[in-house]
């Protein structure tokens, strides 16, 4: 059965997209041969005999990386706030309208399925180069998946708390307050954080269309060959990638706490 | 009073309330009795319009409760305060917030959702829960009650509303037997001293006989039966509930018990 699959997927992959097998094995040897390269200072020396000289724009770079946390940060929490609002108003058990539930399902769609680089090229043509055109680009992609995320997450709530608080004659968003929100607010924190783990990666890559961040910096490293500069550069991500996991490992509950008793 | 007309629900092919007509004055406690799946809670929630009749019309002195929209059907529900089976309470949040919702029509929408509750609002409903004999329990998170304190936190917020109706829908169904007495016996209160006529959905028929003014039976979404408690005979109660009446008269009516044993005894003697 997965054999069956792979070779499925071989064959049309070469016949749909061009991708042959022979031309992977004739240029394997090239990957490889740059991952080497990657690993050797100009002077031809392995970057581990000579760390200083590896991580030599440190500062620099260390300041990108921050800018993306940044982007990854604001971009989350902007698109969290929204994707909270829309959910209540998409979720098919509390919607208040049918047609606007429709209405915003769509534009969530919308949202996550253009890809967070084709908004962040656009959005640099409007806004010029910058984190700006980042924050946007990653808000917008969160949005949209959050949207989706949160509204399956009212959906699946018990509608008895909201039939008690809607019987006494509270308004709408009284009763989405207090019967809706204490049984998904934990769920919507580990998305957002989660959200928030995936934005760190993507706002990486956002810098090389110029949207700002530590991405521009790689991209230039990669075009202009500057071989140990890439392999600074990716392995600061992967660490601070993975550090971010961690802390929003370590956090999680306790915001989940926080949250669940108001 | 409180007048239905006609009124009808429909479930795609199925009539759950099939032209039901009713009167009932204020202050009256009413029992409705009937199968399960006579239609019973289907009538109550089109009262408080949590569900809409398909047909026909339900009226309140001169306000026509089928019509109504936006805030004046919020109104209509703050006036008529609705009890559920499984409490319907708020589990995660605070006994005293789950009373308070009963304040939420009257009080702005931004005080109720930064529960910027005033002194008065929160002194009212700690005195409900008082008259409950549960006040002690107010901070306490609502999951954390027994079904017969829960029931009675969801009385504490019909209560606040200052309604003139309380619609309960089955409301001892899940409890223990002392805790039925206790619910019943406060609802019975609120119906005597403060004069809110209530309309109760039960299952039993003695309680039905022991706390109702009148009973009011359903049978495949029609009114089958209406007239005081002392009128339903077991033989008007057997054809009510067919197949169903050894549960609800008691063993002595089921086949192959001792003839003669007292009849009623279903739920008291447990
Ligand atoms: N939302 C719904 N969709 C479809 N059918 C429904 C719905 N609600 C109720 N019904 C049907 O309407 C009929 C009446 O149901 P209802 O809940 O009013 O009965 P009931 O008298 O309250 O019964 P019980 O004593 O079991 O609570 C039932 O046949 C039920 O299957
Ligand atoms: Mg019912």
């Amino acid at each position: 059965m997965l054999l069956a699959a792979l070779l499925v997927a071989i064959a049309l992959s070469s016949v749909a997209a061009e991708v042959s097998p022979s031309l992977f094995w004739a240029k394997i040897g090239n990957f490889t041969g740059y991952f080497g390269r990657l690993l050797h200072l100009d002077s031809g020396a392995l970057v581990f005999s000579d760390p200083v000289e590896w991580f030599w724009g440190i500062g620099r770079w260390l300041r990108l990386l921050g800018e993306t946390l940044v982007m990854a940060y604001v971009g989350t929490v902007l698109g969290a706030i929204g994707a909270f609002f829309l959910a209540f108003l998409a979720a098919a058990n509390v919607t208040p309208n049918r047609w606007l539930s429709m209405a915003v399902r769509r534009f969530c769609e919308f949202c996550r399925t253009v890809p967070g680089l084709v908004f962040a090229l656009m959005f640099v043509i409007a806004f010029g180069l910058g984190p700006m055109a980042g924050v946007l680009a990653v808000a917008i992609h969160s949005l949209g998946t959050l949207g989706k995320l949160f509204s399956e997450v009212v959906e699946n709530i018990d509608m008895k708390p909201v039939e008690g608080v809607s019987s006494t004659g509270a308004p709408w968003h009284v009763a989405m307050r207090f019967g809706a929100l204490p049984q998904v607010s934990s769920s919507f924190v580990s998305y957002a954080l989660l959200r928030f783990e995936i934005n760190v990666r993507e706002s990486a890559v956002l810098g090389f269309v110029g949207a700002g961040g530590i991405g521009m910096d790689l991209f230039e490293a990669i075009r202009k060959f500057y071989y140990s500069d890439v392999s600074a550069i990716l392995v600061m991500i992967v660490v601070t990638v993975a550090l971010i996991d961690i802390l929003t490992g370590m956090i999680r509950h306790r915001l989940i706490d926080l949250v669940e008793k108001h | 009073m409180l007048r239905l007309d006609g009124v009808v629900k429909q479930f795609g092919a199925k009539r759950a309330v099939d032209g039901i007509s009713l009167g009932v004055p204020s202050g009256q406690f009413v029992g409705v009795i009937g199968q399960s799946g006579s239609g019973k809670s289907t009538l109550l929630r089109m009262i408080n319009r949590l569900g809409d009749p398909t047909g026909g019309v339900i009226r309140f002195g001169d306000v026509d409760v089928t019509a109504l929209k936006g805030r004046a059907l919020r109104q209509w529900r703050a006036r008529c305060a609705m009890i559920f089976q499984q409490f319907n309470l708020a589990g995660r949040l605070d006994v005293l917030t789950n009373v308070l919702m009963g304040r939420a029509f009257h009080a702005p929408a931004w005080r109720a959702v930064l529960k910027l509750w005033t002194d008065e609002e929160k002194a009212m409903g700690l005195s409900a829960l008082e008259s409950l004999d549960i006040a002690r329990l107010a901070g306490q998170r609502a999951d954390t009650l027994s079904g017969g304190q829960q029931q009675r936190v969801a009385i504490a917020r019909a209560l606040i509303q200052e309604p003139e109706i309380i619609l309960a829908d089955e409301p001892i169904a899940s409890l223990d037997p002392r805790n039925t007495q206790v619910v019943m016996d406060a609802l019975q209160h609120i119906n005597r001293h403060f004069g809110i006529t209530v309309i109760c959905n039960l299952h039993s028929l003695d309680l039905a006989r022991k706390y109702c003014d009148r009973l009011v039976g359903l049978a495949a979404g029609r009114l089958v039966f209406d007239g005081a408690p002392a009128a339903l005979t077991d033989h008007v109660a057997r054809d009510l509930y067919g197949l169903e009446s050894a549960d609800v008269i008691g063993p002595a009516s089921a086949p192959g018990f001792v003839p003669g044993a007292q009849p009623g005894l279903a739920l008291a003697g447990s």
